[in-house]
């Protein structure tokens, strides 16, 4: 049933845009491109013209609505909160269900998908880079946000051997006063960044916690919404909801900005949530106490030099003190903020696969700030983020490392001073 | 305009590249608001990318007799980059280049597109200040700005985008590239055109280069927050602190009205009989300031002063700002649609205008939420209305020519900042004699002699049904009229 809200049930929402164009100080793509149709405004119009059967799906318009990161900069912005991230999510689950889905978008439903859930790999899916890909499903939204067009050029980190299934147990005996957590890991943290998973798993049980990875977890969603397949998205949301139903836990904890975007977000829209609270690991670890304890640590006598990047999907979520209160804590490390701290990136859902090229042009406009804060380490909450943020970088021959805060957290805890 | 034919289309892509021209639908639409909320389709879209460009598709748009007009960020209030007679939209988003900042000789050169934030932002990395500062400064071009004469609070002490624009490149209407003042303080050769192109919402010509005064930036300012009994004691404070010889960069207020709004929407806390309030920003030299901040206090304490915040630090300082612009979307929550007028009356006759205000709003049964910058008299009027109940929009327009006939007897003016377009075009002639409106369209007529560049706007015109402000589309008759 159900497969996101209908657009003409977004008419209320889109009469709410006075059309002031606050939008276009704050959108990625409009800061790039800067054409009327890349901004929220010029969607808004858009959509209302497509109610109102003044605009026809037509290449053009397809065209427009893909220029959008879902990054959400212009909702938490907009001084009525319209809801552009969520209408162009209808838009494109419009034209799926009246044209049926882009070739790209063929790829995403084959790929994320197919039943059951972690099949192995899919055949034909030549899209796709084959070395990079063997190992990791044919589940994974990975694997559309790294099609080869994306992938040209591209640095990536080498593939880990073993997955985040085979580095830690799927249940994690705690303290039985503690919280008892979930961890929803999603596909880059499983497959591309285990390390950074094991941290998400083993950090809690440190502190206390009972912890549960299921195995039955697969992707967000993200690349299915972004690609408009509203079905799919709704088969991957019943498969994590069934995933996590079977334990009684206290909150689920993501370290993947992306993934707690998506199933924070599509659980308002459909009213379908995850069994527990969705937690971002930053916001538990603080609430654990674990800048102090940090702080507490004595400092090294050779520090690091760090700086942080907003992820889309925490900021516009308003968690941006939090990381930054661990890192400034950090023993080993001083933190600087850097200029343009919470621009995006330029990854977004399949966007980076469908605009390579624009994707980069908005992910350079973090250079300056970065080069001027001095940093040597740039540290992001979403292993999207530090993807490309380490692309950016390594094209501008800049000596600088993207890693995950969780991995400076874990070397704080583990390492002594050197 | 019909679809303009193959041949034009053509000539078009040749200056600027295919990329840059668009017929299609879907680019129409896109170019077809402001921030008025009407909405009329352009015919094509093109997106040039210097003067050379613009100053042959004028020529063409001549010749054709194409009716042609510049947009920059469309962030306008009063319809100016609206294409009511269809034609070309020349979008200058492409030419965003700050070409030079010259820190000798205290100016800086710009492309109209850079977005006002922009430049701002970078001339303070090298301690320089420009100082107009719309609310819209974020996302509003510099070449926006300069055709509608863009204000900001901090007009009280240092003027207005006017005050700031040495020098123009301008493309006339019939395809002249012609360059006006230049890059001195001084300059008395010939007419001040720089000044007659500033304000001229796009119906002389298209400014393709800027070159613009700059300052140094003042050392630090500090904010301060006071809460009044009642609107004359705001006013009288107002008086009496330019009396007292100090000039505040900003002097915003809000009416009681406007705080009800606020408490409204957020827990702000100020004295439950606060029918006033006063935001005050001081700048200059560190030293200086904690005197002067004291100096306005004393000046003002006897005026019903109910409470005064001084900020300490930044954060306190943008917690006082962010009160004030809690305001505007705020005001939805009384009535579904907003007229929003920018007037201006003379400094002192602020209080006998919210007089009247409020006493319109009581006769007519309609909220009206007053605020803006209390410093230079230029008040933001938003009657807030239902659109939806029977008769209202005639009740509307009725308080509207009210307030218009108030403003002019104050000696004031019906737009400070936002500029005429066509959404107060049917006011102009409360406020400008038939001589002077022939004078202007004598200047227009001899720039402009085919009447193609922004066509429509400004000068009243037969059968012009413009809604004042920001109508609701849905009740503007003409705001379906795509096309
Ligand atoms: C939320 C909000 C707050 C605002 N606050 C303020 C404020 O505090 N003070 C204020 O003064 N205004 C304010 N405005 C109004 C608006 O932002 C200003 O009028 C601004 O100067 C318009 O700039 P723009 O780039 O959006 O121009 P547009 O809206 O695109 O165009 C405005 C006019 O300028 C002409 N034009 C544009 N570029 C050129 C050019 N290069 N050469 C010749 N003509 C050109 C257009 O033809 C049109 O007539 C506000 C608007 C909004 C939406
Ligand atoms: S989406 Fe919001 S910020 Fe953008 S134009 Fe509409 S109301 Fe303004
Ligand atoms: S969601 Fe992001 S990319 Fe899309 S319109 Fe809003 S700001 Fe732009």
């Amino acid at each position: 049933m159900a497969e996101g809200k209908p657009l003409e049930q977004f008419q209320d929402e889109i009469a709410q845009c006075v059309r002031c164009g606050a939008c276009q100080a704050h959108c990625p793509v409009y800061l790039e491109t800067g054409r009327e149709g890349s901004v929220a405004r010029g969607k808004i119009v858009l959509a209302a013209a497509v109610l109102a059967g003044e605009a026809g799906l037509d290449e053009r318009l397809h065209e427009e609505i893909g220029l959008c990161l879902l990054c959400g900069s212009c909702v938490a912005k907009c001084p009525n909160k319209v809801p552009t991230d969520a209408i162009v999510a209808a838009l494109r689950r419009r034209i799926v269900e009246e044209q049926g889905l882009s070739p790209l978008g063929k790829g995403v439903a084959a790929l994320t998908g197919s039943k059951p859930l972690l099949a192995s790999l899919v055949k034909g899916a030549d899209l796709l880079a084959p070395v990079l890909f063997k190992k990791i499903p044919a589940t994974s939204g990975l694997r559309l946000r790294f099609a080869p067009t994306a992938l040209k050029g591209r640095s990536l980190p080498p593939l880990p051997e073993r997955t985040l299934f085979a580095r830690v147990p799927e249940f994690l005996e705690g303290d039985p006063a503690r919280p008892t957590v979930g961890i929803f890991a999603g596909c880059a943290l499983t497959y591309l960044y285990p390390q950074v998973g094991e941290i998400l798993v083993r950090l809690p049980h440190r502190l206390g916690c009972s912890v549960y990875l299921p195995r039955t977890q697969g992707c967000c969603g993200m690349p299915a919404l972004s690609s408009g397949n509203g079905p799919l998205v709704h088969t991957l949301a019943a498969a994590n909801n069934k995933a996590f139903a079977d334990r009684d836990l206290d909150c689920i904890l993501t370290a993947c900005a992306s993934c707690r975007g998506m199933l924070a977000g599509y659980a308002a829209e459909t009213g379908r949530p995850l069994p527990a609270q969705l937690v971002d690991i930053h916001v538990f670890l603080h609430q654990q106490g674990m800048a102090a304890q940090l702080a507490a640590l004595p400092k090294w006598p050779q520090r690091l030099t760090v700086t942080y990047h907003d992820p889309c999907h925490l900021r516009t979520a308003g968690i941006t003190r939090e990381p930054r209160e661990l890192l400034r804590a950090l023993p080993q490390a001083d933190f600087v903020e850097m200029e343009d701290a919470g621009l995006c990136c330029g990854l977004g859902g399949t966007f980076t696969a469908a605009h390579p090229e624009l994707s980069r042009a908005i992910g350079d406009r973090k250079l300056a700030g970065l080069t001027a804060s001095g940093a040597t380490v740039i540290a992001s909450a979403c292993p999207g983020c530090i993807l490309q943020l380490q692309d950016i970088i390594d094209r501008a021959g800049l000596p600088v490392r993207a890693v995950h805060t969780l991995e400076l957290l874990q070397q704080a805890l583990t390492e002594s001073e050197p | 305009m019909p679809m303009p034919a193959e041949h034009i289309l053509h000539r078009l892509a040749d200056i600027v590249g295919p990329e840059h021209v668009s017929v299609a639908t879907v680019d129409r639409i896109t170019h077809s608001f402001d921030a008025t909320q009407r909405q009329c389709l352009p015919d094509v879209v093109v997106h040039p990318g210097d003067t050379g460009e613009i100053s042959r598709i004028v020529r063409l748009a001549n010749e054709e007799r194409i009716p042609i007009l510049p947009r920059g960020a469309g962030s306008g209030f009063t319809g100016g980059s609206l294409p009511v007679r269809g034609g070309i939209v020349l979008v200058l988003t492409r030419m965003n280049r700050i070409l030079e900042i010259d820190t000798d000789n205290l100016i800086a050169v710009v492309e109209p597109g850079v977005v006002t934030g922009r430049l701002q932002r970078e001339v303070e990395r090298l301690g320089l200040f420009y100082p107009p500062d719309p609310a819209s400064k974020d996302f509003s071009t510099l070449g926006g700005n300069i055709a509608e004469c863009a204000g900001g609070p901090r007009c009280v002490k240092y003027g207005v985008t006017r005050d700031y624009v040495l020098g123009l490149t301008v493309v006339t209407p019939t395809g002249n590239v012609i360059r006006t003042g230049g890059r001195t303080m001084k300059n008395v050769v010939g007419y001040d055109l720089t000044r007659l192109f500033v304000g001229s919402e796009g119906t002389l010509g298209i400014v393709t280069q800027i070159i613009l005064r700059l300052l140094p930036k003042p050392e630090a300012r500090k904010t301060m927050l006071v809460a009044f009994a009642a609107i004359d004691g705001a006013a009288q404070a107002v008086s009496a602190i330019i009396r007292g010889r100090i000039i505040p960069a900003t002097l915003e207020f809000m009416d009681g009205a406007a705080i009800d709004c606020v408490r409204r929407a957020t827990d702000l806390d100020l004295p439950p009989d606060c029918r006033a309030v006063l935001i005050i920003e001081v700048d200059g030299d560190r030293a200086l300031l904690d005197g002067q901040a004291r100096k306005i206090l004393d000046i003002i304490r006897p005026l019903g002063v109910l409470e005064t915040r001084v900020a300490e630090t930044a954060g306190e300082s943008e917690a006082i700002w962010q009160v004030r612009r809690s305001v505007s979307p705020s005001l939805r929550a009384l009535n579904p649609h907003k007229f929003n007028e920018d007037i201006v009356v003379p400094r002192s006759r602020v209080p006998e205008m919210i007089r009247a205000l409020e006493a319109l709003s009581t006769r007519y049964g309609v909220p009206i939420v007053n605020f803006g910058h209390a410093g230079d008299g230029n008040i933001h009027v938003n009657v807030m209305v239902d659109l939806n109940q029977p008769g209202m929009d005639a009740t509307v327009h009725q308080v509207l020519d009210e307030i218009f006939r108030t403003v002019v007897g104050l000696g004031g003016s019906v737009s400070g900042e936002h500029g005429i377009g066509t959404a107060k075009a049917p006011y102009i002639g409360m406020e400008l004699d038939p001589p002077t409106l022939a004078a202007m369209r004598a200047v227009k007529q001899a720039l402009d002699p085919n009447n193609i560049m922004n066509p429509g706007k400004i000068f009243p015109e037969n059968g012009t049904t413009a809604a004042a402000g920001e109508a609701d589309p849905a009740a503007d008759p003409s705001a379906s009229d795509h096309g």
